[in-house]
């Protein structure tokens, strides 16, 4: 299942690249309207792109009255990702969301852009299932200390899912000035660079919380997505790489039919949390993998 | 912002890969010749995203020439993107997203070409569909001017003199160039059709990185523009700060 990561497509501009999707993401839509940060909003670095767009959204009122139709005459599921300053907030969005044709709500948690209500996760999750009764899916980020057990916590407050991860908060300078590259300094950080760091919160989340998650950060290529789904991952979500190509999703979806029928998988969910099976870390099998003496599969290097 | 309530324009978001045909210095800019394949050129001022191999994010170019199967870019070497650009060679591959965002309308009387640096890019194809009227380009130098040769017709200023200088009234003026240029031009001519640019990540839409302040609100330049009339962006925040600086 391939899905966009919030706020890096606009399906109303682009309904082909939604309509290639299994679900499509909204960006995050707060209880007012938010115009987003000054610019310069974005920057390249060698490993990864910054962001810094802050929010913009038109408000929950006039996205459940003139946007929300539109995307869900698109025909993908529309998952609405939902922010908001206080769990209040949440919940109301929630409320207001829940008598929509929205397939899930994806609770943004993690915005390095806006004041992060990281400390009240497990309270926002409590108040927005209060709130409704449709999949909530809770977006967590990377730079937490410990995001298994916030994914825990999620858990037990009544998610239904993780969104891993958001982006990481980095800082570009420009190389004449040495000066900020953002209008607002730091940004946060996707690509390339996000996806070991994905990986790893995926990994470190997937038997914690016992949720299904959709893994997100710095996917390109088929191999990119297996990787989330072996780390624990039931669904992937593209970012970045919908900037530059918007055909990604099925491209990314084929070639990840071919790494998993290649590797003897039935289906991408065979594959789903392989990387905590034994064999343990050094033993490996495939192309770089040879046999000693016992029959044990061994790293050659 | 207020978006979605106005349907957007229909845009093409299918990319293809064009392989390079050849790369041409014209001064101190490239031409990037690409074969065109099925890809559509488009209206002057339009846009595509280019993008080589290995580099994350695309780069906004305004198609310059339009020859028969080919595309054709004038590209300003100045940052990572740009310079990776012109270095590309005969049969490397371009990965091309377009032609996106709003043109020059070309219903015009009597047209007038108004460009600066390396604004002169669309001109070649703009003049070609007018049917070569008169341009005036400033450049900062004789170096810089030889793009001057691609577009007919052209009256050459170098800096100091600016083209404003040179500007007459009872044109109607289709500009591209550097932010203070448009500024000026829009003073003398306030219903100048103007050309703009912002950092842009995507080119479609998706990662509203490229968003201006267009009557009194943050707008998508890639959805509104790059071709605004009387609207105006709010100063300094249109430029790649890498490329400018640069």
């Amino acid at each position: 299942m391939i899905l966009n990561a919030s706020g890096c497509l606009d399906p109303l501009a682009a309904p082909d690249v939604a309509r290639s999707l299994d679900a499509v993401v909204t960006k995050t839509v707060t209880p007012l309207p938010r115009e987003g940060n000054a610019p310069v909003r974005i920057a390249e670095t060698e490993i990864g792109m910054l962001n810094s767009i802050g929010l913009a959204n038109p408000g929950i009122d006039r996205f459940v009255a003139d946007v929300l139709p539109q995307l869900l005459d698109l025909g993908p599921p529309v998952w609405v990702s939902v922010g908001g300053f206080s769990a209040e907030d949440y919940a109301a969005s929630c409320a207001r969301l829940d008598t929509t044709g929205a397939a899930a709500l994806e609770l943004n948690l993690s915005c390095p852009n806006v004041a992060a209500p990281e400390d009240e996760a497990t309270a926002i999750v409590a108040a927005a299932r209060a709130a409704t009764g449709k999949p909530l899916y809770a977006k967590l980020s990377p730079a937490l200390p410990d995001v298994a057990s916030v994914a825990t916590a999620a858990a037990e407050a009544g998610a239904d899912g993780l969104s891993l991860v958001n982006t990481i908060r980095g800082l570009a300078l420009d190389p004449a000035t040495l000066r900020p590259r953002l209008s607002t300094a730091s940004g946060g950080l996707s690509g390339p660079a996000l996806r070991p760091i994905a990986l790893a919160a995926v990994h470190a989340c997937f038997r914690a919380a016992g949720l299904p998650i959709v893994g997100m950060g710095g996917v390109e290529t088929g191999r990119h997505a297996l990787e989330l789904i072996a780390a624990g991952a039931s669904a992937v979500a593209l970012g970045t790489v919908l900037f530059a190509d918007p055909a990604a999703p099925a491209r990314v979806r084929a070639e990840l039919a071919a790494e998993v029928a290649r590797r003897g998988f039935g289906d991408p969910a065979a594959a789903c949390g392989v990387a905590h099976d034994t064999p343990p870390v050094g033993v490996a099998t495939g192309a770089n993998a040879g046999s000693d003496a016992s029959g044990r599969v061994r790293l050659k290097l | 912002m207020r978006p979605a309530a106005k349907p957007c324009p229909s845009r093409n978001v299918s990319p293809a890969r064009l392989s390079v045909l050849a790369v041409e210095a014209v001064g101190a800019y490239a031409l990037v010749r690409l074969r065109r394949g099925s890809v559509e050129p488009g209206i002057p001022g339009q846009f595509f995203m280019l993008r080589p191999a290995g580099l994350l994010l695309p780069r906004p170019m305004s198609l310059c020439l339009a020859p028969p199967g080919e595309l054709a870019f004038l590209v300003d070497p100045v940052g990572p993107g740009t310079r990776a650009l012109a270095a590309l060679g005969p049969g490397e591959e371009v990965d091309v997203l377009g032609p996106l965002g709003n043109g020059f309308r070309l219903d015009v009387r009597r047209p007038l070409l108004v460009g600066g640096g390396i604004g002169a890019a669309p001109f070649p194809y703009l003049s070609e569909r007018l049917g070569c009227p008169p341009a005036l380009l400033g450049f900062r130098t004789a170096h810089h001017a030889a793009a001057a040769a691609l577009v007919p017709n052209a009256e050459v200023v170098l800096e100091p003199t600016l083209v404003t200088e040179r500007l007459e009234p009872g044109f109607d003026v289709l500009a591209c160039g550097p932010e203070p240029m448009l500024e000026a031009v829009r003073r003398l001519v306030p219903g100048a059709q103007l050309a703009w640019e912002a950092p842009m990540a995507c080119g479609y839409g998706a990662c509203y990185g490229c968003a201006v302040e267009i009557d009194g609100r943050l707008a998508r330049l890639c959805v509104e523009g790059p071709v605004l009339g009387g609207r105006v962006p709010v100063p300094g925040t249109r430029t790649w700060p890498e490329e400018a600086a640069a």
